[in-house]
């Protein structure tokens, strides 16, 4: 076990967020401050969701939605970088197992993650009130969330050959999934026929887990909702181990 | 190995062999073909041959850059598929092309580099490596702000900040000027003498010719010749005899054409290129029929091929 160079991958990515830290750190603040500034306002004319207030409503979904968003870019563009300006040469001769690798790029994306998230939670904190009901099993969501969608960010900065590509997929995909995965209201709130639908959208089963964690409602069975978690975390497993075996994309 | 009982030959004990290494690229590019090689632990050899040939494809399978075809590689003894943790730990790489993290420090990168290789830090050590390499002070300065030739250094005290046994620099003075070259000649040297095995490309064969115990000429995916670079020398070397004519002539009478002379363009110096090889030089014939055809010389001179010209000649005969 090379733990010299997991910990030189983690610690030279950690660093790149420290020379972009406004970036890194002060958009996600600044943009949670305006979804709650504009939904709060407009919130105040919708009833409470299932006895909680629409702005506490709100918070889990909206650390839901950094979270998959900051992972997925971190994850992405850590290893992105490397192979566009070549520097990857020296981690592909280095004695590094693939799983070494991956642990030092995902760990680093993922504890970026979870640090704005918790940077979120505690500027949300300034605008209301909220109480966390299952603390452990929010963590296990953080975690499970920031490392999962690590993952498949890595990925995505493997199959990137350009940045275009690079910025569709959060862009395109997981935008779209998360506000409609239940983000700003609550499934049951749907038509039936689009409750339905919406379970085909992984992202649904994080932000409901999540909201159990803090507000004991949810909109499916918590329980479902780990085990879709955990699923989708073994699929992006799957895909990088299939990755590093076949060099896809990553070498000649 | 027991070494009490089997003494080290520094001659004949192998640190790198490859046997029958074959690659082709996607797209079915063959960039290598069967390429049989030993390097011997401690020498510097030479990888000659002309753009394309397949240098960096060589050097990046060993290194694990590139996925091998057929064939085996072996580093130290252990399987570089195998045994890849092992061979990577010793190998060294300072690649062709410049890519470093143009943001990072000097400092910050080969402590990154040393950390990669699976080393604990060794700030001492790699202050010591920095000032050899006259980096020491620009420890703090962003790579991209150093020169080209700055950069490079830096590419080798990445590469040598794990502290490799086996070193391989691929075109290493491309675009560096003369006291760079100088310095970097000295460092190779260096690590020579401290035991470490150094393979490098260059197209100036002057490199090769000046520092390196062998030679390998691949070309087009295949080695060619692999010799001591001496007897590469001699084994391969043509010399020229050149006569400097009393007058210029207008052309060169029939009965020389065995010689397969040469004019010079001003046509007062008859060039004759022989083998040292082959046990009659002719000289002594071509005298004596230069003289029969009235043909007189007031001077004459010997010069023996560049490793260049031995190269070229290879090439162009396996072309
Ligand atoms: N990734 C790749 N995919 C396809 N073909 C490649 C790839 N890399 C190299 N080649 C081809 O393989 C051949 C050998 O390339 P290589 O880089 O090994 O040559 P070289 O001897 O190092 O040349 P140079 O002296 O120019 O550096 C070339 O024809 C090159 O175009
Ligand atoms: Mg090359």
């Amino acid at each position: 076990m090379n733990l010299h160079g997991i910990r030189a991958i983690y610690k030279f990515e950690m660093a790149r967020t420290g020379r972009t830290l406004m970036q890194s750190v002060l958009s996600p603040v600044i943009s949670t401050t305006l979804y709650f500034v504009v939904f709060g306002a407009i919130g105040s004319g919708i009833r409470n969701i299932e006895g909680i207030g629409y702005t506490a409503f709100l918070i889990p979904g909206l650390v839901m939605l950094s979270l998959l968003m900051q992972s997925v870019s971190n994850a992405s563009f850590g290893i992105y970088f490397p192979k566009f300006v070549g520097t990857i040469y020296e981690v592909h001769s280095a004695p590094l197992s693939y799983l070494e690798i991956v642990t030092g790029y995902v760990g680093a994306a993922a504890t970026k993650a979870i640090i704005v998230g918790l940077i979120i939670l505690a500027t949300a904190r300034v605008f209301v009130h909220y109480s966390i009901a299952h603390p452990g099993v929010m963590v296990l969501f953080l975690v499970m969330t920031t490392v999962g969608f690590s993952l498949f960010g890595f990925i995505i900065g493997i199959w990137a050959d350009n940045f275009e590509k690079l910025q569709v997929v959060p862009l395109m995909i997981i935008t779209p999934l998360t506000f409609l995965g239940g983000s700003f209201y609550s499934v049951h709130m749907l038509p039936p026929f689009w409750q339905k639908v919406t379970l085909f959208n992984p992202v649904v089963y994080l932000i409901s887990g999540f909201r159990w964690s803090f507000y004991d409602i949810a909109d499916v069975n918590v329980g479902i909702s780990i085990g879709a978690t955990l699923f989708f975390l073994a699929l992006c497993l799957t895909g990088v181990w299939w990755i590093f075996r076949t060099g896809w994309r990553l070498k000649a | 190995m027991n070494k009490a009982i089997h003494p080290v030959h520094a001659a004949s004990d192998p640190v790198i062999e490859v046997r029958g290494l074959d690659k082709t690229y996607e797209g079915g590019f063959r960039a290598l073909k069967g390429i049989d090689l030993t390097v011997r632990r401690g020498e510097i050899f030479a990888l000659l041959g002309p753009n394309g040939a397949g240098k960096t494809t060589l050097i990046s399978i060993i290194c694990g850059i590139v996925n091998p075809g057929n064939g085996t590689v072996t580093v130290d003894g252990h399987d570089i598929v195998r045994e890849w943790r092992k061979t990577r730990t010793i190998i060294g790489l300072v690649p062709q092309e410049l890519k470093t993290d143009a943001f990072e420090s000097v400092w910050n990168t080969v402590r990154f580099s040393r950390g990669l290789f699976g080393k604990a830090p060794d700030d001492a050590y790699l202050e010591q490596l920095l000032k050899d390499l006259s980096l020491w002070d620009k420890r703090d300065a962003k790579i991209l702000m150093l020169s080209g030739g700055m950069k490079r250094r830096v590419m080798i005290a990445k590469a040598l900040s794990h502290q490799p046994t086996v070193l391989f620099l691929d075109e290493p003075t491309a675009g560096v000027d003369v006291e760079l070259r100088r310095d970097m000649w000295a460092m190779v040297r260096r690590l020579r003498e401290s035991g470490v095995t150094i393979i490098l490309t260059t197209h100036y064969i002057e490199e090769a010719e000046d520092m390196a115990d062998r030679v390998g000429v691949i070309n087009k995916g295949e080695l060619i010749v692999v010799s001591e670079k001496n007897a590469l020398m001699q084994k391969l070397g043509k010399k020229q005899l050149r006569l400097q004519l009393h007058e210029p002539i207008a052309s060169l009478p029939e009965a020389l054409n065995d010689y397969r002379l040469e004019l010079n363009g001003k046509r007062d110096e008859i060039i004759y290129t022989y083998d040292t090889q082959s046990e009659r030089t002719g000289i002594t014939a071509l005298l004596k029929d230069l003289s029969a055809a009235g043909i007189g010389f007031k001077d004459l001179s010997t010069r023996q091929d560049s490793l260049e010209q031995i190269f070229v000649d290879l090439v162009r005969e396996s072309a």
